[in-house]
C-alpha cells in the first residue's frame, strides 16, 4: 500500500491540495481528506462510461476509430470551418489552454471557456468597477465575517466553509464549528419537545421552527468570527450559517443597494426590502460595519439572474463602501478546478479572459456578440470543439440545438451528455490524476496538478490531443512543421 | 373530470450534492440522472397540486416542457418556487436570453407546474432523441 501525499484535487475551485490518495498495484483504492464529489472523481473516474476508444459517428452510429483517424476528421472540420467555436477548458490544465488558443488563432474561430455561463458577467463588472480581494490564506487567518452571497458552497464547494472560513482554525480566529454543533444540539431538544408537546395537546399545526424566524441572534454583535448566508433558497449553508437572510427571486440587486444607503448613513422609506425587513438590514449593516476583516463571496446566484452583471456591480460598490469604514474584500465562488486558469491563459495570450474571436485575424471580444450562447442562439458557428466541458447539460436547449445541428467534435475522458450528440469523439486523460499540469484556484494561487497512475492504453492529455489537431490543421492548409 | 390543478411559480436551477457527486460517477450514471431529474417542491404546493413524493410532474415555461419527478424540498417553506438541479432536463425549461452579455437566465424563470403521473420521465436518449434528433 502507497499513500501519495498533498494531492490536488481536481474537482470544484477550492483545489483542495491537501488530498491522499491510497494506492494499491497501480491502482487507487481510497482517497482521504476529499468531500463527496472529490472522493466520487478519484474512485469512480476508471468507471464504465470511461471512453476508452475514438468513435466517429457513421450513419448516425458510432463506430470505433483509430486515434490519427479520429484526430484527422476532427482537423478537417475545423480546417473547413468558416466560423468555429471552441468551448469548454475549465476543467483542463493551463497548459491545454495555451495549444487551444494557438489552435484558434489558426483557424480563424471563436474561444471561450466556461465562465461565459458562470462568472462571465462578473468579469465584465471587475473590468468596470475593479475588485478589492485577497488570497484564500488570508480569508483564513484573519476575516471575522464571512458572508455567502447566491453561493451553496456545501454543495458546490463542500471544502470551503471548512479550509477556508468559518469552520477553519485561523492564526487570529478561532473556528465556528463548536457554536454549530451547540445550534444543532438546541434545534434537535427543541424538536423533540416539540413533538412531545404535540403528542400531548393533540396539536397538528406546525410552528416555525426557530432557524426560520428571522430575527438576527444576538450573538451577531459579538466580536467573533460570524457567518451570514443571502440567498433565495435556504440551503444547506445558510443552516451551517449564523445568520440567514431569503431574498426574492431576482431581487438581489435592491437589497445590495439598500446594504450600500445603510452603510453610507441614509435612511430607507420603506419597511422592506425585497422582502426583507429594512431593521434586520439594519443590523446587517451594523454588523459589517463593525467588524475588523470582512469577506464577501458571491456565486452565480449573482450572476444568472436578476440583474446579472449589474448585481456584481452593486456587490463591488458595496464593498469599496464598506472599505471607507473597515477592511472588506470579495471574491467570486469560481466553479469548475481551473476555470480561473482559463481566463488568466486566455488573457496572457489575447488580452482577453473569455469569448475571444479570432475570426478577423487579431483577438475580439465582445460578449453578448462574441460569447458561445450568443453564438448559438443566432446559429452562427458552422462546427465546434467542446473540451473538457458538457454544453449539452448546461446550456438552455435552443443553444444546444444549433450545437447539434453543425459538426460537433468532443474531447472527453465520460461519455457525457455532449458527446452522445457528437459526431467525433475523442477520449482523453483525466488531468490531475493521469497527467499532470497546473490549475488556478478562485483566489488566483496556481497549484500543480500530479499524476497519479498511468491513463488507459492509447489516451492521451488534453493538451497533446489538441496539439495534434493543430499539426494536422497546419498540414492541411499547407502551412506544415510545428 | 375536474380540471387538473396547474400552479404559477418561480423555476429556480442550481446544483445541488447529489448532481455534483453524479457527475463525477459520469454523465450516463444512474447518480447522475437521478440526480437531475427531479424537481424539488414545497410541501405546501405538493398539497395543492394533490401529488405525492415522486408522483410526475410537467413542468412548462415558455421555453419548453419537461416532466421530472416531484421531490418534497426539506428547504421549505419556499411555496411559489420550485427548484431543478442543473442538467438536460432543466436546460429544456430555462431561458435562454442572455441580455447582451452571453449569459442565460438560469434562475428565476417564471414557469407552470401540473402533475403528470400519466406521463414517464424520457431516459436521456429519449430527452436527446427528442430535443436534438441525435444520441
Amino acid at each position: 500500500m502507497e499513500i501519495v501525499k498533498a494531492v490536488t484535487c481536481p474537482v470544484c475551485g477550492s483545489l483542495c491540495d491537501d488530498i491522499e490518495v491510497v494506492m494499491e498495484n497501480g491502482k487507487i483504492v481510497d482517497v482521504r481528506n476529499a468531500c463527496a464529489a472529490g472522493a466520487a472523481k478519484f474512485l469512480n473516474y476508471n468507471c464504465e462510461h470511461r471512453i476508452l476508444k475514438p468513435l466517429i459517428r457513421k450513419n448516425g452510429e458510432f463506430v470505433e476509430v483509430s486515434l490519427d483517424e479520429a484526430i484527422r476528421k476532427a482537423a478537417e472540420i475545423l480546417a473547413n470551418a468558416s466560423y468555429p467555436i471552441l468551448y469548454g477548458w475549465s476543467s483542463t490544465s493551463c497548459e491545454a489552454v495555451r495549444v487551444g488558443l494557438e489552435l484558434a488563432e489558426e483557424i480563424g474561430g471563436v474561444i471561450d471557456n466556461t465562465s461565459t455561463v458562470c462568472h462571465g458577467p462578473s468579469i465584465l463588472s471587475i473590468q468596470d468597477v475593479g475588485i478589492p480581494s485577497c488570497t484564500l490564506g488570508q480569508i483564513r487567518h484573519r476575516a471575522d465575517l464571512v458572508v455567502y452571497w447566491g453561493s451553496n458552497p456545501w454543495s458546490a464547494h463542500p471544502r470551503h466553509i471548512e479550509r477556508y472560513t468559518a469552520f477553519s482554525e485561523g492564526r487570529f480566529q478561532k473556528s465556528t464549528w463548536r457554536r454549530y454543533l451547540a445550534k444543532i444540539r438546541a434545534l434537535i431538544a427543541k424538536k423533540k419537545l416539540e413533538r412531545a408537546f404535540k403528542r400531548i395537546f393533540f396539536k397538528r399545526e406546525i410552528s416555525v421552527p426557530p432557524h426560520l424566524r428571522y430575527e438576527p441572534p444576538p450573538f451577531l454583535e459579538r466580536k467573533e468570527r460570524k457567518l451570514i448566508v443571502i440567498d433565495v433558497r435556504r440551503t444547506k449553508s445558510a443552516e451551517i450559517a449564523d445568520y440567514f437572510i431569503k431574498v426574492e427571486p431576482g431581487k438581489d440587486y435592491e437589497l445590495l443597494q439598500a446594504l450600500r444607503m445603510l452603510i453610507r448613513d441614509q435612511e430607507i422609506e420603506t419597511d422592506k426590502v425585497a422582502g426583507v425587513p429594512v431593521e434586520y438590514l439594519e443590523e446587517v449593516a451594523d454588523v459589517m460595519v463593525n467588524c475588523d476583516f470582512g469577506i464577501l463571496f458571491f456565486g452565480v446566484g449573482l450572476t444568472m439572474s436578476g440583474a446579472k452583471m449589474r448585481n456584481i456591480d452593486a456587490a463591488i460598490c458595496l464593498t469599496r463602501d464598506l472599505n471607507m469604514r473597515t477592511k472588506f474584500v470579495i471574491m467570486p465562488m469560481r466553479g469548475h478546478f481551473n476555470v480561473t486558469g482559463a481566463n488568466v491563459v486566455s488573457t496572457w495570450q489575447t488580452g482577453y479572459p473569455f469569448a475571444v474571436d479570432f475570426s478577423l485575424g487579431y483577438p475580439r471580444y465582445n460578449p453578448g456578440e462574441t460569447s458561445v450562447v450568443d453564438i448559438l442562439l443566432r446559429g452562427e458557428s458552422d462546427a465546434s470543439l467542446i473540451i473538457a466541458s458538457d454544453p449539452a447539460s448546461s446550456f438552455p436547449k435552443k443553444a444546444v440545438e444549433h450545437l447539434a445541428k453543425t459538426p460537433l467534435i468532443v474531447i472527453d475522458p465520460h461519455m457525457n451528455v455532449t458527446a452522445q450528440i457528437a459526431d467525433v469523439v475523442i477520449p482523453s486523460a483525466f488531468v490531475g490524476i493521469e497527467a499532470e499540469g497546473t490549475a488556478y484556484r478562485m483566489d488566483h494561487v496556481p497549484l500543480p496538478l500530479k499524476k497519479i497512475v498511468e491513463p488507459p492504453e492509447g489516451i492521451l492529455p488534453d493538451e497533446e490531443i489538441v496539439r495534434r489537431i493543430l499539426v494536422e490543421v497546419r498540414r492541411l492548409k499547407g502551412i506544415g512543421g510545428s | 373530470m375536474s380540471l387538473k390543478p396547474k400552479l404559477k411559480v418561480t423555476l429556480l436551477t442550481g446544483r445541488t450534492i447529489e448532481q455534483g457527486v453524479g457527475k463525477e460517477h459520469g454523465k450516463s450514471s444512474k447518480e447522475y440522472l437521478e440526480s437531475v431529474s427531479i424537481c424539488y417542491i414545497d410541501p405546501e404546493d405538493m398539497k395543492k397540486l394533490g401529488i405525492k413524493n415522486g408522483t410526475n410532474v410537467l413542468v412548462s415555461t415558455d421555453y419548453g416542457s419537461v416532466v421530472v419527478k416531484a421531490v418534497k424540498s426539506k428547504r421549505f417553506p419556499h411555496a411559489g418556487e420550485i427548484f431543478i438541479p442543473y442538467g438536460p432536463w432543466a436546460n429544456v425549461v430555462v431561458n435562454p436570453e442572455t441580455d447582451g452579455i452571453g449569459m442565460p437566465s438560469f434562475k428565476g424563470v417564471p414557469a407552470t407546474i401540473e402533475p403528470a403521473p400519466e406521463q414517464r420521465i424520457l431516459s436521456l436518449a429519449e430527452l436527446l432523441k427528442e430535443q436534438y434528433g441525435k444520441g
